[in-house]
């Protein structure tokens, strides 16, 4: 079983990864690197007069350490950690299939990837935008808190609404569970003092959350593909 | 006595999936959490990109 659990993520995470990867070369990156410039323009005028970081609210940190080069390197490492995230979604989602006690194949596979983008894609995003870099955003660390929290609260709650056999007052508790991350509220900054233009993240917001539901559904696609054809001798 | 092998395998075939199950869980979470919100620079910069297009908390 887990053999074929890490068969088929891997496959199916490679596959993906590799289609989000190319997608994500002519969508997100370039507006990521268009943010840059803003954001640098932006350091390079504050430089002189605030050596320390704006109130409260996370610097930007690149400049020391190794990164990627632009160009090649750059799209390189963004394609290896993107079928990273892949593959790792695709054990996630199996795993969790198993778990329940669901059988795997192409319908239910798909639904439950839906059901994972919601969770990890559309619930944390309600609080907290997908953010270009340059956007105002709150402490890391609560922000990251916040969004596993949501993911969690999120998967949990769809589960115990969408099983036919669950009772009323365990639907109820779900919708609950569903809101209670928004009525808590996501960590934001103080003051919203954006260096990126209201039009470059709201198309990258969009487009950002375009490429993660793509991702999800082409795991789950692959999972529903990849499953039977890697069923143990025995039983096939 | 058939109704009972059978049960005794189900359950033997069940718990078997829910180690895997719980060993890939394990091994995605990782995974995920190294490429979305690790902290050591270096893993930083190589996802950069990844993190701020799949919508994970960067920065």
């Amino acid at each position: 079983m887990l053999t074929r659990i890490l068969s088929v993520g891997l496959l199916a995470g490679l596959l993906a990864g590799l289609l989000i990867a190319a997608l994500q070369q002519v969508t997100t990156t370039p507006l990521i690197l268009a943010a840059e410039t803003y954001e640098k323009s932006a350091e390079a005028s504050a430089a002189p007069k605030a050596p320390h970081s704006h109130h409260g609210t996370e610097a930007h940190s690149h400049g020391e350490g190794w990164k990627p080069g632009d160009g090649m390197p750059r799209f390189f490492f963004t394609a290896i950690t993107t079928v990273a995230t892949a593959v790792g979604v695709a054990f996630v989602l199996m795993a969790v299939m198993v778990i329940a006690g669901v059988p795997i194949d192409e319908r239910r596979a798909l639904a439950w990837a839906v059901a994972g983008f919601i969770a990890c894609g559309l619930a944390p995003a309600a609080g907290l935008a997908p953010e270009l870099p340059g956007s105002a955003a709150g402490d890391l660390i609560a922000r990251q808190v916040w969004w596993v929290g949501t993911a969690i609260a999120t998967a949990v709650a769809l589960w115990a609404f969408l099983r036919a056999d669950h009772h009323p007052v365990v639907r109820l508790g779900a919708v609950v569970l569903l809101l209670a991350p928004h009525f808590i509220g996501a960590p934001h900054p103080h003051e919203l003092e954006s260096k990126v233009p209201a039009e470059l993240a709201a198309q990258f917001a969009a487009l950002s959350l375009a490429v993660q539901a793509l991702l999800w559904a082409l795991v789950g696609v692959g999972i529903g593909l990849l499953w039977p054809k890697f069923a143990p001798k025995a039983a096939g | 006595m058939a109704s009972t092998t059978t049960t005794t395998v189900g359950t033997t075939e069940r718990s078997e999936a829910l180690r895997a199950a719980a060993i890939a869980l394990i091994l995605g979470v990782s995974l995920v959490f190294l490429t979305g919100f690790a902290y050591p620079e270096v893993i930083h910069n190589a996802a950069h990109d990844t993190r701020h297009s799949l919508s994970f908390p960067c920065h």
